[in-house]
């Protein structure tokens, strides 16, 4: 299968990675950069928040992502509830220039999990102003097929609880959501390793997004190129079909001609 | 006057536009969001906003996050 022709489309929109990379937690900006150009993604999230306007040597983080060469995703990281979510989706609006969105209404400081009852009304004020929300939310079928129902155009569930690494938490939701809502479904935070990734591609994902693994891994850039890897290897597996699990040995050499 | 600019209190010249205080704080303005008094501009009224006495300005950009 041709990687490259194998495109993601949300909402019309043509994406060409199916790693999209968040842009917290690095060293530095020039780290950032070579990591996400390790990472092939082409969708990176970023996170909106006030101008330093006592340092403005300060540099900016657009002046190392050029955002004709990069779908750059604005999140409502940080709030926890509706009406912030709202406001700082708008903000993201007037700062960028489209109107995507990855919504994060989060309910717990200690578990960061989303508060779903507040994204879904979140989800609907920003709909109705013609954004394109993508919602981060949990692996709960049910809440899924709500979002889509409302009209979210693709759907993120975690995988585990975000900067954990701890991988695919519930593989079985994870399964029923894809089967549950038509739309496209990108697994969002929670993957540790690039095993981690292939593992929730072959489960039908049809994309991953994660920042921690890559920026805290200890050579993240070496990490971001792995990450593409594994999410390459798990797109191919899904689209090939595995082979069935049995439980005994059946032989891949012919018995013919032995002696 | 003095207005509020991301918390801080700022004096600024009667008459100030929007546009005018960006680019006194040396910010480009095709890559902020601006609130005044919690409502958000649209980036082609910079020029023609006007600020007041007490006014509070929140001025945002996009920072590298993740999630959370």
């Amino acid at each position: 299968m041709d990687t490259m022709n194998d495109r993601l489309v949300i909402a019309g929109r043509e994406f060409q990675s199916r790693l999209w990379v968040g842009t917290g937690k690095y060293k530095d900006f020039a780290e950032t950069k070579k990591a996400i150009e390790a990472s092939g993604a082409d969708v990176v999230t970023v996170a909106v928040r006030r101008v330093n306007i006592t340092d403005r040597s300060k540099e900016n983080l657009l002046d190392y992502l050029d955002p004709k060469k990069y779908i750059i995703l604005p999140n409502t990281a940080g709030c926890y509830t509706v009406e912030d979510a709202v406001r700082y989706a708008r903000l993201a609006r007037a700062a960028g220039v489209s109107d995507l969105v990855k919504l994060e209404v989060i309910g717990d400081e200690k578990t960061l999990f989303p508060d779903t009852a507040g994204l879904i009304e979140a989800a609907k004020i920003l709909i109705k102003e013609g954004f394109i929300v993508l919602p981060y939310t949990n692996d709960d079928p049910i809440v899924a097929k709500k979002l889509v129902d409302i009209g979210c155009p693709a759907v993120m569930p975690l995988a585990a609880p975000i900067g954990s690494g701890l991988g695919i938490r519930n593989p079985y939701n994870l399964k029923i959501i894809m089967e549950t809502v038509k739309v496209p479904i990108i697994v969002d935070a929670g993957v540790g390793t690039a095993s981690d990734a292939a593992l929730a591609m072959e489960y039908g994902a049809d994309a991953v997004l994660m920042n921690t693994a890559i920026a805290g891994a200890q050579d993240p850039i070496a990490m971001a190129e792995a990450m593409k890897y594994g999410v390459w290897a798990g797109r191919l597996a899904y689209k090939a079909g595995r082979i069935p699990r049995k439980l005994y040995a059946t032989a891949s050499s012919p018995i013919e001609g032995m002696l | 006057m003095t207005i509020q600019v991301n918390g801080e209190s700022r004096g600024i010249g009667d008459g100030h536009t929007v546009a005018a205080l960006l680019r006194e704080l040396d910010i480009r303005a095709d890559r902020v969001a601006v609130e005044l008094n919690l409502e958000i501009l649209d980036r082609k009224d910079f020029e023609t906003r006007g600020l007041r006495e007490g006014d509070r300005v929140e001025i945002l950009s996009f920072i590298g996050g993740g999630a959370e």
